[in-house]
């Protein structure tokens, strides 16, 4: 009981840590995996050149797409994303390749 | 870069506009993105005047209907295209797809107007498709769809200048009501009079260029063709493949280098410029409440997903719904199956009454109806099976355990849209076989396939049940675990665990590929339409019953031959082996697990089972048994064993029916239960030529072992020559999975003796 609450005390004071240094900051880009659960941002750029860049570019993940980070399977992987107002699942292989502008 | 860029049209398709309605047949094709809506329209469309068959040479369903147009006229033939995204396929289905468009596949003529299947909830996105049909140059009319979902989630799409803004119709329709369906028809007729619609973007200064210079280069210009040859250059210079043509490869190679040169990410410039005209497109003819885009998650598919693709929530609804399905295959197929095995029983009694005795009658009742019937005892659970599957797809709830399982599959190397199949295999393999279409990759495709026989399907319980029911069902661990239930569960176990690793061999090996990507739409949840659900469902079961039951009809005409040649003198006839397919039998073994042990047993033997089991050692088949036993007798088996391993190769509930013709159990006197307590006495009392003991538990679970590894199901491998479109797997999966079953059973027996069990 006792073990659990403090757990869950570090896991809030670090989530908060992270907003906070995240706030602070001019939000750099980064890979649409690292952003927190339930984020919202641009897309900049699709890295690669291979099939899966031209398949995510299809489905409408372009440059200056707003997309969401909606949530991660029970297992970690893969991931939920909305774009274009419709649900994407993705591995976090293929969404580290996307690289976003937090707004 | 300039967006209203208009290519001038006139007179560019391939017929003059007046002479395309003429021709007597118009050909449609309707394509659009997957979920889109498109087959509940198809259905609309034409009713149950469609057909359903196979693309030459590959596993996807080819669906054409008759449209009826307008009265006067001749009916349109009518193609409903697998879904896709785009023309640069990633999946055969999307492949297929754009080579009907292209008219590039044989049999199938190219369209005349193509009917391009557009979710209004999803406008964006499905525009992206339509793009690439502009760019092909035929006529074309959308069908909006969903329009009443997208006006619940408050956006408005303004059909007349979504319609103006493209450049052809665009006609709103809700297919369940039949709105919109003879504005549609109006449309494709006038679009069938028209020109093709014009494409109103334009790549780069230097792309264009190169286009030019690919397109002129080809053949000289006929004028009409122009947009035909842009477009060839298009995929050629933007194409995932190279053209093979060597001179036309070079010139597409040094046209890459140039545009890279310029621009490095040149191969994203058509993406580019089809998204931004689309987002033109889409701010003139939307109007939203929300800002964009529309903030759903407040939406019903959201609310439902915070529950079923959530941590905890969403594994216990998986399960629940694993549980759901499983129970209700097993419970509810048992009234249609015994129905279905007492119909063939009877039809069988009524045929031998008509036929004068002798080979002929023997034939159909022994062989064809008995075998048939065999086979189509399973048909309600699989048409079970397939009712879930469709259900699960067309809800949308498939993708979900595609999300929630996928990191568990990758453990294996294969991908999340290999759960549900697999799953479904634990019922039968054949739906399961069946549902791995909507994997993309063919490799990741085969190695599901490979593996889904090893999951433990129903078909093997009768075998569990009389093995149990012979040998452990007294006996009890720990004072209340039943001996005969963990049996049961570590057969199930053992099927899992062979088939992770053989799903890992086989990737590591012949089926060796890169990690496949998971790109997987999530669709919103919807109400399955109860028609198509229908019709998916009769469809499969059709093909089903097509494909598998002729195979099915031939194999157990041989089977029947091997157990009836050669005959012997003294068998009085027909009465002689008609025993052996007994469906009773099989229904006789369902009871068994809840039989009680100390029935009387008595009845082994008499006439009638002297004859049977007399002419069935005289049989091939029971030469075969008596051939192969040197071979498996390290497993513990005799050559009675043999005869019923023989036969069961056709079904594996053949076993038992088998086994109650070699030991003689004969006809039931008094009813069922006497029968099949004597089948079991008869296993247990069943002595070897030195007089010991047949059968032991160890003998019982190297038997069980065997069964969960080998691949004994005719239909199985019916269905895998089907999807496979070739000998090579299923003969691969025949001969993979019987080498396992021997050496586990050759392990399990010889470990078994060593500890002394035996």
């Amino acid at each position: 009981m006792l073990l659990s609450q403090r757990i869950t005390e570090t896991l809030e004071r670090k989530t908060f840590e992270e907003t906070e240094s995240r706030a602070g900051e001019s939000r750099p880009d980064c890979s649409l995996d690292e952003l927190p659960v339930g984020a919202s941002a641009r897309v900049a750029r699709v890295k690669g050149a291979g099939a899966i860049a031209r398949r995510l570019m299809e489905m409408g993940i372009v440059p200056g797409a707003p997309v969401q980070f909606v949530k991660a399977a029970p297992l970690g992987d893969p991931l939920e994303i909305r774009v274009r107002g419709y649900h994407l699942a993705l591995r976090r292989t293929e969404a580290q390749t996307i690289i976003v502008t937090p707004n | 870069m300039s967006t209203l860029f208009q290519v001038p049209s006139s007179a560019e398709s391939a017929l003059p506009a007046a002479a395309r309605t003429n021709t007597k047949f118009l050909t449609i094709a309707m394509a659009g993105n997957p979920n889109a809506g498109k087959t509940t329209l198809f259905n609309s469309l034409t009713g149950l005047r469609q057909k359903v068959a196979n693309y030459p040479g590959v596993t996807v369903e080819r669906k054409e209907g008759v449209w009826t147009l307008d009265p006067t006229l001749p009916p349109a033939r009518l193609i409903d295209l697998p879904g896709l995204y785009s023309f640069d396929a990633a999946s055969i289905d999307e492949r297929i797809a754009r080579d009907v468009l292209t008219g590039d596949v044989s049999g199938t003529l190219q369209p005349d107007v193509i009917v391009a299947v557009v979710d209004a909830t999803n406008l964006e996105r499905n525009l992206y498709l339509v793009t690439q049909l502009i760019e092909m140059g035929r006529p074309l009319v959308v069908a909006l769809t969903m329009v009443d979902m997208a006006e619940r989630g408050r956006v408005k799409i303004d059909a007349d200048e979504l319609s103006r803004s493209l450049g052809f119709p665009v006609v709103p329709v809700v297919a369940t009501r039949r709105q919109g369906l003879d504005e549609l028809a109006a449309a494709v007729l006038r679009a069938a009079e028209e020109d093709a619609p014009v494409q109103q973007w334009q790549l780069s200064e230097t792309a264009e260029r190169e286009l030019q210079r690919l397109a002129g280069s080809e053949t000289p210009s006929q004028g009409s063709d122009r947009r035909t040859m842009r477009n060839a250059a298009m995929r050629d210079l933007y194409g995932e493949e190279l053209p093979t043509e060597s001179e036309r490869r070079a010139a597409v190679e040094a046209a890459r280098g140039r545009l890279a040169w310029t621009n490095p990410h040149w191969w994203q410039e058509p993406l580019l410029e089809r998204y931004r005209w689309i987002e033109t497109i889409t701010a003139r003819a939307v109007e939203q409440d929300a800002p964009h885009p529309p903030d759903n998650s407040k939406d019903a598919t959201s609310f439902i997903d915070r529950f079923v693709t959530h941590k905890v929530f969403g594994l216990v609804i998986l399960f629940l719904v694993m549980l759901l399905v499983f129970q209700t295959i097993f419970s509810w197929a048992t009234l249609p199956m015994d129905l279905i095995d007492n119909g063939f029983g009877a039809l069988g009694e009524i045929v031998r009454e008509r036929l004068p005795e002798g080979l002929l009658a023997h034939l159909l009742v022994d062989g064809v109806i008995a075998g048939v019937g065999g086979v189509l005892v399973f048909l309600p659970q699989i048409l079970l099976l397939f009712f879930f599957i469709t259900i699960l797809e067309d809800t949308g709830y498939m993708a979900r355990a595609a999300f929630l399982t996928d990191r568990l599959m990758r453990g294996v190397g294969l991908h999340g849209k290999a759960f549900m199949p697999l799953l479904s295999s634990f019922a039968c393999a054949i739906p399961g076989i069946m549902a791995t279409r909507t994997i993309e990759n063919p490799k990741d495709r085969l190695a599901t396939i490979m593996i889904a026989p090893l999951m433990s399907c129903s078909a093997r319980l009768p075998v569990y049940t009389l093995m149990i029911a012979a040998f452990f069902t007294d006996r009890k661990i720990f004072g209340f675990l039943s001996t005969g239930a963990l049996i049961i569960m570590a057969m199930y176990l053992l099927g899992i665990a062979v088939a992770v690793g053989v799903a890992w061999v086989l990737k590591k090996t012949i089926l060796r590929a890169p990690a496949p990507p998971l790109v997987m739409e999530m669709p919103p949840y919807r109400v399955p339409n109860p028609l198509t659900v229908l019709q998916t469902i009769w469809s499969r079961a059709f093909l089903f019953v097509k494909r598998a039951g002729t195979v099915i009809l031939a194999i157990s005409i041989v089977l029947w031959a091997l157990v009836t040649f050669p005959r012997l003198e003294t068998t009085t006839g027909a009465n002689g082996i008609d025993k052996f397919y007994s469906p009773a039998t099989a229904q006789a073994v369902r009871e068994t697990g809840t039989e009680s042990q100390g029935a009387p047993a008595p009845a082994v033997g008499g006439e009638d089972g002297d004859a049977v089991g007399a002419q069935l050692r005289q049989s091939f088949a029971g030469r075969a048994g008596r051939l192969i036993e040197p071979v498996i007798a390290p497993l513990g088996f005799d050559w009675k064993m043999g005869i019923g391993l023989i036969s069961s190769f056709a079904a594996r509930e053949t076993l038992v029916s088998t086994f109650s013709i070699v030991y003689n159990v004969g006809t039931p006197k008094n009813g069922e239960e006497e029968r099949s307590s004597s089948l079991i006495d008869a296993v247990r009392n069943a002595r070897r030529a030195d007089g010991s003991p047949a059968w032991t538990p160890l003998v019982a679970v190297s038997m069980m072992v065997f069964f969960v590894l080998a691949c004994q199901c005719m239909s199985t491998v019916a269905i895998v020559r089907r999807e496979t479109n070739s000998w090579r797997w299923p003969l691969f999966m025949v001969a993979y999975m019987l080498a396992l079953a021997y050496v586990a059973s050759l392990v399990t027996y010889q470990s078994g003796r060593l500890l002394g069990l035996g």
